[in-house]
């Protein structure tokens, strides 16, 4: 199973909507609630990322019996240093992304700890690319 | 506790999904930071926060919490209240502070995260 889903860069109002939709699939797909509550968190993180960061984005997700591959392509600023950002604390958000109760630089850590690997590629001035990867296990019975 | 119990222990009023109170919930947290929110990985707990937008209603959504608390009475949109509505989670408006509404539900048995 594969889709997309465009974000548009700086609409908070639907920043989630993608997350929201993946999690009525997972659920319709019996995924095991453990594994498909952290996708969906490292989801809407991904997407709180693209609106507050970039000028737009595309997320695409596959699903097969073994694992859910989630990657967000956004154009926009891009990363200098992956390493920093992805320390907790480290944020460039702007007041309004903190208003909205983001910005406190937990959402790369977030989206890690959620994710049985995610691989970020980033060029300054073009944007950045997040792939994202859980594990389905397999149900014992 | 049940949310009814809740609710009249914080002088809440309820916006949504008030068929819902007699549900019972057993810990809460309390943030207006949603990354923090989105950290914490129990089931059968209620938000207590003083941010009222629809990433309050959407971070509520992915953590599976069905009970949210907005202190100070905070200005709850319709658009907020639909979002609720569509996942059955109950939103309650309270005129007391954050700081207070935690104090009085730990002090009535409502466990923390940790």
């Amino acid at each position: 199973m594969q889709f997309r889903h465009k974000i548009a860069g700086g609409d908070f109002a639907n920043a989630g909507k993608v997350a929201s939709s993946v999690k009525k699939i997972l659920r319709q797909l019996n995924i095991d609630h453990t594994i498909s509550k952290r996708v969906v968190i490292a989801l809407y993180e991904g997407e709180v990322n693209v609106v507050a960061h970039a000028y737009s984005g595309i997320v695409e997700v596959e699903i097969d019996e073994s694992r859910i591959r989630i990657t967000l392509t956004e154009k926009g600023p891009g990363i200098e240093d992956i390493e920093k950002a992805m320390e907790e604390g480290y944020s460039t958000a702007t007041p309004q992304v903190r208003e909205m109760g983001f910005g406190a630089g937990m959402g790369l850590s977030n989206m890690k700890r959620n994710s049985d690997s995610m691989k970020i590629t980033s060029t300054p001035g073009e944007g950045t690319v997040v792939e994202l990867i859980n594990n389905i296990r397999a149900n014992a019975g | 506790m049940t949310i009814k119990d809740i609710i009249s222990i914080i002088d809440g009023k309820v916006f949504c999904c008030e068929d819902r109170v007699d549900n019972s919930v057993e810990y809460a947290f309390a943030s207006d930071l949603m990354s923090d929110v989105l950290t914490v990985e129990k089931e059968n707990m209620l938000l207590i926060t003083g941010l009222a937008n629809m990433q309050t209603i959407r971070t509520s959504e992915m953590s599976d919490i069905n009970c949210i608390i907005f202190a100070r009475d905070k200005k709850i949109g319709e658009d907020m209240i639909s979002l609720a509505k569509e996942n059955k989670m109950t939103l309650i408006g309270s005129p007391h502070t954050l700081f207070y509404i935690s104090g009085e539900l730990y002090k009535a048995g409502i466990k923390s995260v940790y």
